[in-house]
């Protein structure tokens, strides 16, 4: 602060509050409606601010599934969370194996087209999965992928950014540490594991909280390619219990969206340093 | 630049980015050829029958009312999401930056959102604004707003245009935030003992100097709006009521897998490649221009 402004001081923090309660007033009526039974959320004409009584019922059968007060057999979200998990995690650790790869061959090795390679992996951010979603698909059914784990995650897997991120700061990793290495000996992979993965440790735990974020979050793609009810991600699988809205057991909706959002919010806020930093580093 | 010290080895790097060049062939390369050359071919529904036609889907695009419509909800809509997003967080951020106490409870109180899933924010907002259910209509019906996005395009672009710009606002947030504790405090100091005020100093010095972040978010924020938003329009409204909040991508998918019309969904998968990398190119020659600073 440069000068002294209480009023103003004050305004800031006004402003502020207003801006997280509007942030967190979906969040918290979410919360409500999941504590609530699909009878009573139905026959509300508005919902009561303050929770209901049935938090455990909710979330139970929301995990588990089961039978619907409507009639109709829910799958459980339990299961779901488990798919986006798996997903997430090999998104996110595919990514950042591939793009250290890659990039330790650009910066550390010579070879023949080796600037066309870079090129190539570095035109892919021209290419969102959004764009290209009919052909990508074929390609994915013709591999027999769809319904897979690996055909929810491996399309999703090259990353331009990452590649390029680790590439920049592989260059900034003095020549002397790569010389030493090669005096003492050291073949290249041993140099790869001993020096540079210790040394990119803070990059990669940025570059993971992102990647972890963009996979769990994954909705057209999953959509796309499963159609087993043991492959929905739970992302997806929200949509799919929005039938309607005199159908729909908005408790059990809201119950999943809060559990859906749950996992990712939580990776951001414990690693809110590196998320910051490796957003910021990344992007710009 | 370059290394002068590097490893010798003839298979070595070929294995090293073998996966990666795999997997960009396979699920990059592949598909984006197969979606230029199906772009020049008419399919019937069944694919039983397959017809050369050249330029003819792209052609049928251009005299297309609806295609035509959507590009002009796509304009609206990253305009609008766009303006409101980065407004919102300029101002959340100044405020930010301008308080000592509690700076990075705001902060992690107002990064979150970033974590949710765009379908996610798409079906809280819906819940919060249905028709006969949801608090907000409810309390819109009370001071005599007749509020129903199921009927009134209007309301639907409004329920989208929330929904995406509250899930943007934290990432708009953090970029503008580091803009701000990067300019030099000095600068700021020796206005203030000029005798500039608050609002002038920030119109005079702090707005000018965040510009080149403003416009890095700006592409951000409309290739989100282009690309990101589709599981908040699919979650929210499907398109509708009618057409009228069915943007580019949501018409693609549309058209590729319900319609079942591969050859104008290619066409429209071609325009949309050439608008990513108009602005990837707008994006990059920023890049480089700052570089030079």
């Amino acid at each position: 602060m440069v000068e002294r402004r209480p009023a103003l001081t004050l305004l800031s923090h006004l402003v502020l509050i207003l801006g997280v309660l509007i942030v967190a007033f979906p969040v918290y009526v979410t919360f409500v409606a999941s504590t609530y039974s699909a009878e009573q959320i139905a026959q509300s004409r508005p919902l009561s601010l303050w929770p209901g009584d049935q938090f455990v019922a909710t979330y139970t059968r929301a995990l588990f599934g089961g039978e619907g007060d409507y009639g109709g057999v829910k799958a459980p979200v339990g299961r779901m969370m488990w798919v986006s998990l798996v997903s997430a995690l090999v998104i996110a650790f595919g990514k950042i194996a591939i793009s250290l790869l890659s990039a330790f061959a650009v910066v550390y090795f010579r070879f023949p087209l080796r600037q066309l390679c870079f090129w190539m992996i570095f035109v892919t951010l021209m290419l969102p999965v959004e764009v290209r979603i009919g052909p990508t698909y074929e390609v994915v059914s013709q591999l027999g992928m769809l319904n897979t784990y690996a055909g929810l995650t491996v399309p999703l897997i090259a990353s331009a950014t990452a590649t390029f991120l680790f590439r920049q700061f592989f260059l900034t990793v003095p020549e002397e540490l790569a010389e030493a290495a090669r005096i003492d000996g050291a073949g290249p992979m041993r140099f790869f594991k001993d020096v540079l993965l210790p040394l990119s440790s803070t990059s990669i735990a940025a570059l993971f909280v992102i990647q972890f974020i963009y996979g769990w979050n994954q909705y057209l793609w999953p959509l796309l390619v499963t159609t087993s009810e043991d492959m929905t991600p739970v992302v997806m699988g929200i949509k799919r219990l929005v039938a309607g809205e005199a159908y729909t057991e908005w408790n059990v909706v809201m119950a999943t969206a809060l559990l859906a959002m749950l996992p990712p919010a939580v990776v951001v806020v414990l690693m809110q340093k590196w998320f910051v930093k490796g957003l910021v580093d990344t992007e710009k | 630049m370059e290394k002068r010290v590097r490893f010798r080895s003839r298979w070595l790097p070929w294995v090293l980015i073998a996966p990666q060049m795999a997997v960009v062939l396979v699920f990059f390369f592949w598909p984006a050829a197969q979606a230029l050359y199906q772009s020049l071919l008419s399919q019937d529904a069944f694919g039983m029958s397959v017809e050369f036609v050249g330029l003819q889907n792209f052609e049928r695009l251009w005299h297309d009312e609806s295609y035509l419509a959507s590009f002009k909800t796509t304009a609206l809509f990253s305009v609008l999401v766009a303006a409101c997003g980065l407004s919102i967080a300029l101002l959340l951020a100044t405020m930010a930056n301008r308080v000592v106490r509690g700076a990075l409870a705001y902060r992690t109180l107002l990064i979150w959102p970033y974590a949710v899933a765009p379908a996610v924010a798409g079906v809280l907002w819906l819940f919060l604004f249905a028709p006969s259910i949801g608090v907000v209509s409810h309390a819109l019906h009370t001071i005599g707003v007749d509020w129903n996005h199921l009927l009134q395009a209007g309301d639907a672009m409004t329920l989208v245009v929330i929904a995406a710009v509250w899930k943007q606002i934290s990432y708009n947030f953090l970029f503008f935030l580091a803009g701000l504790q990067s300019i030099p405090r000095s600068l700021i100091e020796a206005a203030a003992i000029d005798g500039a005020g608050p609002w002038r100093r920030f119109w005079t010095i702090v707005f000018p100097l965040l510009s080149p972040t403003t416009f890095f978010l700006l592409v951000i924020n409309v290739v989100y709006a282009f690309f990101d938003t589709f599981a908040i329009v699919d979650a929210a409204t499907q398109g509708g009521p009618g057409k009228e909040t069915a943007i580019l991508v949501y018409k693609l998918y549309y058209d590729g897998f319900k319609a079942m019309d591969m050859g104008g969904s290619a066409a429209q998968s071609v325009v949309l490649m050439v608008i990513v990398i108009a602005l990837t190119v707008v994006q990059f020659r920023y890049v480089e221009r700052k570089v030079q600073y």
